[in-house]
């Protein structure tokens, strides 16, 4: 389903978008990685993750190519089972395409490269194009590309375990390193280097999400009868069947959701606390609704014996009268114990 | 977020407009401020497109570079740039006053005061958002190691003169805001956000736009509507009614309307330079200047909403009466700004890439004393900041209902009066804790000695006429008080009646100076932080740092430090 395209009929249209400067620049910098059959990407391998291994001086690279998805992700696995095979030699898969099971319904995903070590192990690459500066990238950025990373890793894996369980391959199953590697452009320059990321935390909370999600068919089947998502369909009936999905929205999926602004709309529609984020829905209770706290606020609800609410009483009670004496001056200064204060001294800093 | 933040927000909610979230206003704002509006190109790494930039509302220079990816076009760009910042940074630089300042005479080791300047005003840059600080440092990291002509006849792709120095300064507004509480290099959506709560959670009020709309919404509509248009309302178009501050571009401006304009200009710009004679040329240069024109105008559209906004912002700010204690922290930033200034005097070469340890570890421990001291000093200024440290238990405000004249048990015995506070706050207090007022701008101490039970002080001093003030207040406290017991199993930590003993600032005579001892019946406020964070210990000289720690940095390759290698995919 293109969510994207849904937000827009639902009138809430996602704000994302990819401008095509950005595009062109991490094509460049990614054709120019792998520019040489590998050359470039195997040395960086080899330097940050193998330096025991013998230095590729010729890799193989097979020919991935194949018509539809599912074509394409058994040619890589066939290709990761022939590269198993070949022990003692590098191969770089230039753009697999693997397939992962996300609540019942299979997902397709291609990582930009994936190296075959000649000891046999996997690792997976990711090529970004934000720059790594000094040595030190934008942490909001290398987490997300860990995270995807930690993705592609699950996926290998389970190819994995289905090669070693395949009667022609011997031994045990090929092993996935978890510390991926990350290419970046170097400083200002478009020259790549690369670090080694370590997805072991990443991988387990991606496994712990993949497995505590709701099978697709529950969700289907808890649907009213004829509930359909097609962009066409009048307003009014694609909201009631959007609805009819429970969504609980928290303002981080404004970075993360095409729906989000929808789910927003809903949820403050709703006067649901969690719009203002997730750690003020914790700081008050069962308190769930806007107006529920502002009433328990100005005593008209709820139990004085309730430690949120009494909190909530002296904190109104407080901010009441803080404001109250910013209106007179002379007594907020009191209050705050600054009376006839002279200018604070100065202390020269250096 | 403090529960006092969020009843704020939710208020607003309720309210449909933003509720102050102080009383007063917390940074300094130059009377002059400069404003930078940066835009860059998507994909690359420090590559302006162009920005707005100046000190006057409603004349800003517009910088534009109408080819990203030229490294000449970027430099002019640079060079325009440091025409604008540069003059204004001297115009503070000039104007000095005499100050003293302690340092460590180096023969006898002793502290001794020495005379030096400080300037009387600092810059003041402003951008929108915390990405324009960013930006602002990444400039600064692009261009200081950069070599001109002059420095280094060798240098491949020389920068214009004065292009290097600006990446020092753009470097040192770039280190100096990470400081809390420093008012050099503030971006809009920070200060908006330290004085206002919306009605939306933290994560948006980085958008500009957004947050204005929430402050000042237009007349007639709630502030959720008009930051909700700010987001996402787009014209016929399909452009962004309200360009993001930046410097990030939206990408459908970058698809839409810029892609091709650049197009156009590369175009125009090969078809000029194959002109075959005079006359073609002029021709072709005219189709040129059209199209740099062009680009102009899209950047100017991209950028003059922002920059109205953040103007807008500096009304609203400054509206808010100054804290008192801003001006201190202000001439902090001065002396920071005065120091970069006589290192750049003295010919000190440009900030290293990595700090070294010692340079790291005095960095950090500022930062950390900074944090402590703007806490304090916040709270002091403004009563709604202390409200939040009150209901935290880090604070209390009361009335004095007794004084006791005590003297200490020394030879020369010192004025130790015990101190009566009413309070119906609940501070966590400990035995002996020490607690602290503010007299005269000056911290004061006292010493918590305990609790006096309510009902034996009225039959002891025979108060009556008290206890029927106190009554009401009592009564109306009684939900909370009740809570507060039944949580803690304890009737001490309910608040009431505080014994403290004041410890310092009544004079050197056995009797207390006047005004130094609070009176009856005076409102008082104790804080259990303390009003002037010390620092740490001392750090070692750089020279000798311990080899755990890298051993003494290596002086000779601080100043040798390289420029970037210069990226081979410029168009050139």
């Amino acid at each position: 389903m293109d969510k994207a395209t849904l937000a827009g009929a639902l009138g809430s249209p996602s704000a994302f978008g990819q401008s095509q400067f950005a595009l062109v620049r991490g094509n460049a910098f990614e054709a120019r990685v792998k520019a040489d059959g590998g050359t470039e990407l195997l040395r960086l391998v080899h330097e940050k993750l193998d330096r025991s291994a013998e230095p590729p001086a010729a890799a193989r690279v097979p020919d991935l190519s194949a018509a539809g998805h599912a074509g394409r992700a058994a040619r890589t696995e066939l290709a990761l089972g022939e590269a198993v095979l070949a022990p003692g030699e590098w191969t770089l898969l230039d753009h697999p395409l693997l397939a992962l099971d996300v609540a019942g319904s299979p997902a397709f995903l291609e990582p930009d490269a994936v190296v075959v070590h000649p000891d046999g192990s996997w690792t997976v690459v990711e090529i970004k194009s934000f720059p790594l500066l000094d040595g030190s990238a934008d942490p909001a950025k290398v987490g997300a590309a860990a995270r995807q990373a930690a993705v592609y890793v699950l996926a290998l894996e389970e190819v994995a375990t289905r090669l070693a369980a395949a009667p022609d391959v011997p031994g045990e199953a090929p092993r996935v390193r978890h510390r991926i590697l990350l290419v970046c452009p170097k400083d200002f320059s478009n020259l790549p280097t690369a670090s080694a990321v370590d997805v072991r935390k990443q991988r387990a909370v991606t496994a712990r999400q993949l497995a505590r999600l709701t099978r697709i068919e529950h969700i289907a089947d808890a649907l009213p009868e004829g509930t359909c998502f097609a962009p066409e369909l009048p307003r009014e009936r694609l909201t009631a069947s959007v609805e009819s999905v429970p969504a609980s929205y928290a303002p981080e999926c404004l970075s993360a959701c095409e729906l989000a602004f929808h789910c927003r709309d809903r949820s403050r529609a709703q006067d649901a606390v969690t719009t203002l984020g997730r750690p003020v829905r914790a700081e008050l209770g069962g308190l769930t609704t806007v107006e529920d706290v502002l009433a328990a606020a100005r005593g008209e609800l709820g139990d004085p014996a309730d430690p949120t609410v009494a909190a909530l009483r002296r904190a109104a009670a407080l901010r009441a009268e803080a404001l109250a004496g910013a209106a007179a001056p002379t007594g907020a200064r009191a209050l705050a114990g600054v009376a006839g204060a002279a200018r604070a001294e100065v202390a020269p800093c250096p | 977020m403090s529960l006092i933040t969020t009843l704020a927000r939710l208020e607003a909610v309720s309210t449909g407009r933003a509720r102050p979230a102080a009383t007063v206003r917390h940074r300094h704002l130059s009377e002059r401020p400069l404003v930078f509006v940066p835009l860059t190109t998507a994909g690359e790494a420090g590559a302006p497109l162009g920005a707005l930039v100046g000190t006057d509302r409603d004349a800003p220079r517009l910088l534009a570079v109408p080819q990203p990816r030229d490294r000449d076009l970027r430099f002019a760009f640079l060079a325009e740039l440091a025409d604008v910042v540069l003059p204004y940074i001297d115009g503070c630089a000039e104007a000095v006053e005499a100050a003293e300042r302690s340092e460590t005479d180096p023969e006898t080791g002793k502290r001794v005061k020495v005379e030096v300047e400080l300037c009387a005003d600092a810059p003041q840059l402003i951008v929108p958002s915390r990405a324009g600080v960013d930006f602002v440092r990444l400039l600064g990291r692009s261009t200081r190691f950069r070599r001109t002509a002059e420095q280094d006849p060798e240098a491949p792709f020389p920068a214009p003169p004065r292009v290097p120095l600006l990446g020092r300064w753009l470097t040192h507004f770039g280190e100096r805001a990470r400081v809390p509480g420093s008012s050099l290099l503030p971006a809009m959506t920070d200060l908006l956000g330290r004085h206002w709560a919306t009605g939306q959670s933290s994560l948006e009020d980085q958008h500009l736009g957004a947050l204005l709309a929430w402050i000042d919404p237009p007349a007639g509509r709630s502030g959720a509507e008009a930051a909700r248009e700010a987001e996402l309302a787009r014209d016929a178009g399909g452009q962004l009614r309200c360009p993001p501050a930046g410097p990030a571009t939206d990408p459908a401006f970058d698809n839409k309307l810029l892609a091709p304009a650049i197009e156009r200009y590369d175009r125009a710009r090969t078809a000029f330079a194959a002109a075959q004679d005079g006359l073609e040329a002029d021709e072709r240069l005219g189709a040129l200047t059209a199209a740099e024109r062009e680009i102009r105008t899209l950047v100017e559209s991209r950028t003059r909403p922002t920059w109205d906004a953040v103007w807008r912002g500096l009304d609203l700010l400054r509206a808010l009466p100054e804290g008192v204690r801003v001006e201190e922290r202000w001439t902090r930033d001065r002396w920071s700004f005065t120091g970069h200034r006589d290192r750049v005097l003295a010919g000190e070469p440009p900030q290293p890439r990595r700090d070294d340890a010692v340079t790291a570890a005095n960095k950090l421990a500022t930062r950390e004393r900074e944090q402590a001291r703007l806490e304090a000093q916040e709270a002091l200024d403004d009563p709604l900041v202390m409200a939040g440290r009150r209901l935290s238990g880090e604070a209390f405000a009361g009335e004095v209902t007794d004084v006791v004249m005590a003297y200490s048990e020394s030879k020369r015995p010192s004025p130790r009066p015990l101190v009566t506070v009413r309070t119906d706050d609940r501070p966590h207090l400990g035995a002996r804790t020490r607690v602290y007022r503010s007299l005269g701008g000056k911290p004061q101490a006292a010493e918590f000695v305990g609790y006096e039970d309510e009902t034996d002080g009225h039959g002891a001093d025979g108060h009556g006429r008290d206890g029927a003030e106190e009554g009401p207040a009592a009564v109306e406290s009684t939900g909370v008080e009740s809570a507060g017991v039944e949580s803690a199993g304890a009737g001490q930590s309910s608040g009431g009646l505080l014994v403290l003993r004041i410890m310092d600032k009544m004079g050197r005579g056995r009797e207390p100076e006047a005004g130094s001892v609070p009176e009856k019946g005076d409102r008082v406020c104790f804080t259990l932080f303390e009003h002037e964070p010390r620092g740490g210990a001392k750090l070692p000289d750089p020279e000798e740092t311990p080899w755990t720690h890298g051993g003494p940095p290596d002086a000779e390759a601080a100043v040798r430090e390289p420029a970037d290698p210069v990226t081979e995919e410029d168009v050139l």
